[in-house]
């Protein structure tokens, strides 16, 4: 169907013919490099019976003429034309300057660039709290829908995916755990040491990396679409106030449905603990019960869900800075979403260390 | 040059949920026709052109691309297909991670057998065909107001120097100068390529001064397809309706 591109040598003359478009020169490119290159100074060229010539076809012959018209050219009009727009570009176009890296430089500006959203986020904080000032004089504009929609999303519907974890990692540390004690004869120690890693510890930080990836991800990339589509332009012209509509629920949301997803992250943990030991040490669930007041004080119990409402802040707060600082285009909002997923991680892992710190003579039993 | 249609539809027929789109339409395009695709807002143009590139199965009847089934498996078919046609989506759908040179250049390095000094002057060609310079090149989709982006995605669809150009509203969003040079740049390119072109469009301008053959949708069929002249003709209220309404323009 397509008439092959050909290039033949006669006396002197340089005959093309077939049809010269990148489709047809494609297959034989290597083949018509060299004959062009073999070609190469000849002063007469007939194009004239080319049946079509497009305009790679047409840098390919133009490159091949050293970027010149050769002496004697045959060529229809309509091709000249190609020709012509071929001939009138650059030969070169202005490059440009290449970025280099040092090392220095490129910590400096790591730096100023952490240093920059931390500011972003006290930016946003103040934000918050002005929102929140506004809203104690003016409660009817409270956003009650996207609060909602924010606690069922990232709360409620974690419940099943927080119970599984929950429940494995317990089993996982009481099966560990009733090895060693066994050997020391404290079988009923477990009872303290599930009970005070789990609800003290292991249960928020091990709601917090879930939520982090499932709810915090979401956020960024919402918030990040938004910006992407201009969305939340659009809510601005309407007067609603993006951070009163769009921030504020979501991080509100998360503080409060925190708490309670790691209340019911601990218990089904403990549970699974519970089985655990029942089937290793013959414990009985009655026993474990009964035992669970006595070897972890409650002081434990409100570490734990205050580190859940600090935690759900932190996770919130961080999403929706890096969401808002999406560019509109795809790989920024990959890159931000990363970025607020391993920052929230590390924040909290952060947060939790100062937590240890400053509780450390609260709720520890004394023997 | 077999005397194959460059694009056949047989009995398409396209339903949403309950809604019918398109109902038993059948339409043939020759090679070297501009094919000017009109209708109202929402009678499902766009949609139909989503079905000649396969991206979108009819409900009932069979799409014919150059002879071939666009939806077909086979990954290399298809792919031979698509290097053969050139897109203009109504909304761009410039890649925005990569800037408006990148974009260009992103089908020609697809090929993999062109150097970088070939695609530099084949991208800064494209750029020229449509009124940009190399320095736009440099900036991201973001960047660009909505006629550039009609005009990168034109560029980009220009890139393969395909044989089939389907375009989904070319001029809207561009001045009448601009759209002016479209209709000239597309009609070079159709002189010198033989090219074949499906676009849709309200422009009338764009409509009379390129298209050879027009066809129209409405009431979810396709009520006239033929030689422009022809179309305009027909004795239909929206056709009369449409160019009644260029007739008021032009006065
Ligand atoms: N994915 C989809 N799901 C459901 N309905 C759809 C979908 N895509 C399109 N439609 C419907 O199909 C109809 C035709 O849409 P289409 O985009 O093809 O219109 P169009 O002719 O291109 O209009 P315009 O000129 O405004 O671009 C519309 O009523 C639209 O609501
Ligand atoms: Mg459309």
């Amino acid at each position: 169907m397509i008439d092959v591109p050909r290039l033949q040598i006669e006396s002197g003359r340089v005959v093309l013919t077939g049809q010269w478009t990148l489709a047809a020169i494609m297959p034989e490119l290597s083949d018509l490099q060299q004959r062009l290159a073999a070609a190469d100074g000849a002063k007469a060229w007939d194009l004239s019976a080319v049946s079509r010539l497009d305009s790679a076809a047409a840098v390919l012959l133009w490159r091949a003429w050293q970027q010149a018209w050769p002496d004697e050219l045959n060529i229809s009009a309509v091709q000249r034309l190609v020709l012509e727009r071929v001939a009138s570009q650059p030969a070169t176009s202005p490059q440009l300057p290449v970025r280099r890296h040092h090392l220095v430089a490129a910590l400096g500006s790591l730096l100023l660039r952490a240093l920059g959203n931390l500011r972003g986020m006290i930016v946003l904080l103040g934000q918050l709290l002005l929102d929140l000032a506004h809203l104690l004089r003016h409660p009817a504009d409270m956003p009650w829908r996207e609060l909602s929609a924010t606690i069922y999303k990232s709360g409620a519907q974690a419940l099943p995916v927080t119970a599984l974890v929950g429940f494995l990692i317990g089993v996982t540390i009481a099966y560990l755990s009733a090895l060693q004690l066994r050997s020391l004869g404290a079988d009923l120690f477990i009872v303290n040491i599930l009970g005070i890693s789990i609800i003290r510890e292991l249960g928020p930080v091990l709601v917090a990396v879930l939520v982090a990836g499932r709810s915090g991800s979401a956020m960024t990339a919402q918030i990040g679409v938004m910006r992407l589509t201009e969305e939340i332009d659009a809510l601005a012209t309407m007067g609603v106030s993006r951070s009163l509509r769009v921030v504020l629920p979501k991080i509100l949301g998360l503080t409060v449905a925190m708490p309670l997803i790691v209340l019911w992250t601990s218990a089904i943990a403990l549970l699974g603990g519970m089985v655990a030991a029942m089937l290793q040490l013959d414990l009985s669930l009655l026993y474990f019960v009964d035992n669970l007041p006595r070897a972890v004080p409650v002081a434990n119990l409100y570490i734990g869900l205050g580190k859940g409402v600090v935690f759900g802040f932190v996770i919130a707060l961080i999403a929706c800075h890096f969401g808002l600082r999406v560019k509109p285009d795809s790989e920024s909002l990959s890159a931000n979403t990363t970025r607020a997923v391993v920052t929230a991680i590390t924040a909290v892992i952060l947060v939790d260390a100062v937590f240890a710190i400053l509780t450390r003579h609260i709720g520890v039993p004394s023997l | 040059m077999s005397a194959a249609p460059i694009i056949e539809l047989r009995g398409i027929s396209t339903r949403f949920g309950t809604q019918f789109i398109h109902r038993d339409i059948d339409m043939r395009v020759e090679a070297g026709q501009v094919l000017g695709l009109v209708g109202g807002s929402g009678s499902g143009k766009t949609t139909l052109l989503r079905q000649m590139l396969g991206l979108l199965r009819p409900t009932a009847g069979s799409i014919r691309l150059f002879g071939l089934d666009p939806g077909e498996a086979d990954l290399l078919i298809r792919q031979t297909l698509r290097r053969r046609l050139g897109v203009l989506f109504q909304h761009g759908a410039l890649f925005s991670a990569l800037s408006v040179f990148d974009n260009i250049a992103f089908p020609l390095r697809e090929l993999r057998c062109l150097d970088e000094d070939w695609i530099r002057r084949l991208v800064d060609l494209k750029l020229d065909m449509v009124e940009l310079t190399a320095e736009h090149g440099r900036l991201m989709p973001a960047e660009l107001s909505g006629g550039m982006v009609k005009r990168v995605a034109l560029a980009r669809a220009l890139a393969l120097e395909p044989e089939l150009l389907l375009l989904d509203e070319p001029t809207a969003g561009l001045d009448p100068e601009r759209s002016q040079n479209f209709v000239n740049l597309v009609g070079v390119l159709q002189q010198a390529l033989d090219l074949t072109v499906v676009m849709v469009t309200h422009d009338l301008h764009t409509l009379t001064s390129l298209a050879t053959h027009i066809a129209v949708l409405a009431d979810q069929r396709l009520v006239a397809c033929g030689p422009r002249q022809e179309v305009m003709a027909v004795d239909h209220p929206f056709i009369r309706g449409f160019f009644a309404a260029k007739a008021g323009k032009l006065l």
